[in-house]
């Protein structure tokens, strides 16, 4: 689960560290009376999607007064926002708006925490030179990348936390200390996947009465969550924004599968993340291309398969399908028995290629071609593939297809 | 000879009284594997299904049994603490099932297995199987199966498999099964970004097997170990290998059904791990329906 910007800093606050002054809406009738009671001269309002690459599209504008906040408001709340992070073609509708003090900035800092896959443990990444997305600091001058690696028994210790305010120099040790094992705490106790304060800024001294005097402030914030564990964490997931999220994979979570929209024409329904992915990719060999990724678990049952048809069918630009179930302990004729009722109860009239193997795959098969559907039965998983993308070739060339 | 298990592996099963836990015990006895035990808190005492007795924690049971493995299919909430519990009897291999442990609890655990110098493999995994001959008396193939995979697509043989995946791992098994080769031992070491046995780990244990004469690697986006395993492979292991990478269409930044097969800040992606096997002269499948067949050239 992703947080928004002001959830994060929400998050942040709660750990004492500085953040901003600032207020969220979702209204457009309400930022000049916000911007006014937060008692600031300066200001920006800042376009609360679940995305990066907002300020170069247009997400966030400087604003110096209520009326300026105002205007920006009404203009942002609404739109579309592409930016270079959401998916091709497709940006992300502004519903929320941070507005908040803007800061003189001194000096910017990176400071991130992830789970480092290669050491099996919690790391803290920092940059003395933030404001750039990590990925492209760890390109131009990765020698600036500090990482310190968390014991996961004992968590960040005082003398890492040291380690890292001396080489970010930042101007107060003692207060840099104080914020970099908070900040650690606060990843660990909310079992975050990833915490980013970028920039983490050292505003100019003569702007103190800001933040309460700090030295370090977070300017911007990224905080995911980690969905495992958010059964422990009730509170954070009152702020899951469903209006975020994709609306068939959210569809497909309700239902245990695992969905991926792509941009292809062919629909897959397949059991295990390996096969599903390894599936896509022969359709891909062969010149097709997927529309899905969805996995109905390793032990899929018949109604995991009625659903996954049902998801399917929602997206318009599906023209052929394929079902790849390699049936261990799930038995082939249960699957079959599934495909041939979801089959019926959608009333499908797109083409099917159905490859099963495993446990009674005979019977399974016997089962599709007894019940006089238009099913294509494929043997191998080769060549269900080939046959799927002949079939959503032809289709997309007739006219009249659905 | 195998690697890790064979026949003569005493096996717990944790969570034996609960859905999944009862019927993967079932099968597994019915492959012939040795269950010794089941660990159920509150149900010690208990016979299970009149075969297995029951205990109500992990050390009771190795204390009574002298098992040697164990394979938990405890909850994800309750599991970590499950697995803490099982490195801490004295067992020496521990093979966790369950999906969906929080991955700071599998940090956790890592680090517990590892200066305790327990094996895990897993979490979020089929498991492991080494297959036996059919016995004499009833025909029947078996062998020590402590997982979740259909035991009857396996054959004695001399290819071992490794995989990230399940059904990923079935369908490469029967096709070196169906070629008429079989296998030594197949592990599924599990799809999270956290787990206790990596390619690495397990390559290094296939170099040294006798009855192992070629290996199948089967990899996927997210993380650096089929990367390492590249490395590993050029400088340690002289047995054919070959490898299969899946996702190579996956978008980035999504969870591809595995909480470990994201491309994150652009790495991790498939073709980077082709390339990288590719260079240390691996023999890397483009089609996952040719595993079997590049195999049996191989050997």
């Amino acid at each position: 689960m992703n947080l928004h910007e002001y959830q994060a800093k929400q998050l942040l606050a709660r750990y004492k560290i500085p953040i901003p002054r600032g207020e969220m809406t979702d209204k457009t009738d309400n930022a000049a009376e916000i911007f006014s009671r937060l008692g600031i001269k300066n200001g920006v309002v800042k376009s609360q999607i679940h995305s990066g690459g907002r300020g170069k599209a247009g997400g966030i504008k400087p604003v110096n007064s209520p009326a300026q906040a105002s205007a920006a408001v009404k203009e942002l709340i609404g739109k579309t926002l592409i930016t270079n992070q959401t998916p091709p073609g497709r940006g992300k509708v502004v519903r929320k708006i941070l507005i908040e003090e803007s800061l003189p900035v001194e000096r910017e800092l990176y400071l991130g925490m992830v789970i480092d896959r290669k050491h099996s443990c919690p790391s803290i990444i920092a940059s003395a030179e933030g404001g750039m997305e990590i990925e492209e600091l760890a390109r131009k001058s990765p020698a600036k990348i500090i990482t310190v690696h968390l014991h996961p028994h004992l968590g960040l210790q005082r003398y890492q936390a040291q380690q890292l305010a001396y080489a970010l120099n930042v101007p107060n040790i003692n207060e840099g200390i104080g914020l970099f094992m908070n900040f650690a705490r606060l990843f660990i106790e909310n079992d975050c996947s990833l915490a980013e304060i970028n920039p983490l800024v050292i505003p100019k001294p003569q702007i103190t009465q800001i933040a309460s005097g700090s030295t370090l402030v977070a300017l911007d914030a990224k905080i995911n969550l980690d969905d495992r564990a958010l059964y422990r964490h009730k509170d954070l997931l009152e702020w899951r924004d469903i209006s975020e999220e994709d609306p068939i994979e959210y569809e497909a979570s309700k239902h245990d599968l695992s969905y991926i929209g792509l941009d292809g024409t062919i629909g897959c329904i397949v059991n295990g993340a390996g096969l599903a992915m390894s599936t896509m990719d022969l359709i891909k060999l062969h010149g097709g291309n997927p529309a899905n990724f969805l996995d109905v678990g390793g032990g899929a049952t018949a109604e995991q398969v009625t659903n996954a048809f049902k998801l399917l069918l929602s997206n318009k630009n599906v023209k052929a399908i394929l079902v790849n179930i390699f049936g261990g302990i799930m038995k082939c004729d249960v699957i079959a028995e599934g495909i041939v009722n979801a089959v019926k109860e959608v009333g499908l009239n797109l083409p099917l290629v159905v490859r099963l193997e495993g446990t009674n795959v005979k019977l399974g098969k016997e089962i599709l071609a007894k019940s006089k559907l238009n099913i294509v039965s494929a043997d191998t998983m080769d060549e269900a593939a080939r046959r799927v993308v002949r079939l959503a070739n032809s289709n997309n060339q007739t006219p009249n297809s659905k | 000879m195998s690697i890790l298990v064979n026949k003569n592996t005493k096996v717990i099963v944790q969570g034996i009284t609960g859905s999944a836990g009862a019927f993967h015990a079932r099968q597994m006895i019915d492959y012939k594997t040795n269950v010794v035990a089941g660990v159920t808190p509150g149900k010690g005492g208990m016979l299970w299904e009149e075969k297995v007795p029951v205990f109500n924690t992990v050390a009771q049971a190795v204390k009574a049994t002298g098992a040697d493995a164990s394979v938990v299919f405890v909850p994800a909430a309750f599991c970590a603490d499950a697995l803490l519990e099982a490195a801490d009897a004295g067992l020496k291999l521990v093979v966790c099932i369950t999906e969906g442990i929080p991955t700071l609890d599998m940090t956790r655990v890592y680090k517990f297995y590892k200066d305790k110098g327990v094996r895990l493999i897993g979490p979020n995994c089929p498991g492991i199987i080494t297959p036996d001959e059919p016995t004499r008396t009833d025909g029947r193939p078996g062998g020590c199966k402590i997982g979740i995979m259909p035991g009857y697509i396996h054959k004695k043989g001399a290819v071992g498999i490794v995989s990230r995946s399940g059904t990923l791992t079935y369908e490469a098994v029967w096709q070196v099964t169906n070629l008429g080769m079989g296998q030594s031992t197949c592990i599924g070491i599990g799809g999270d970004p956290i787990i206790g046995t990596s390619f690495i780990d397990t390559l290094e244990l296939f170099q040294k097997d006798k009855q192992t004469k070629a290996i199948v690697l089967i990899g996927e986006i997210g993380g650096t170990m089929e990367e390492e395993a590249a490395e590993f492979i050029k400088a340690n292991v002289n047995k054919p290998v070959v490898a299969f990478i899946a996702g190579q269409t996956a978008p980035k930044g999504k969870r591809m059904g595995h909480a470990g097969a994201i491309i994150s800040g652009g790495k991790g992606t498939a073709k980077e791990k082709i390339e990288k096997l590719t260079a240390c002269g691996i023999t890397v499948v483009p089609n996952p329906a040719e595993i079997g067949v590049t195999v049996a050239k191989l050997l």
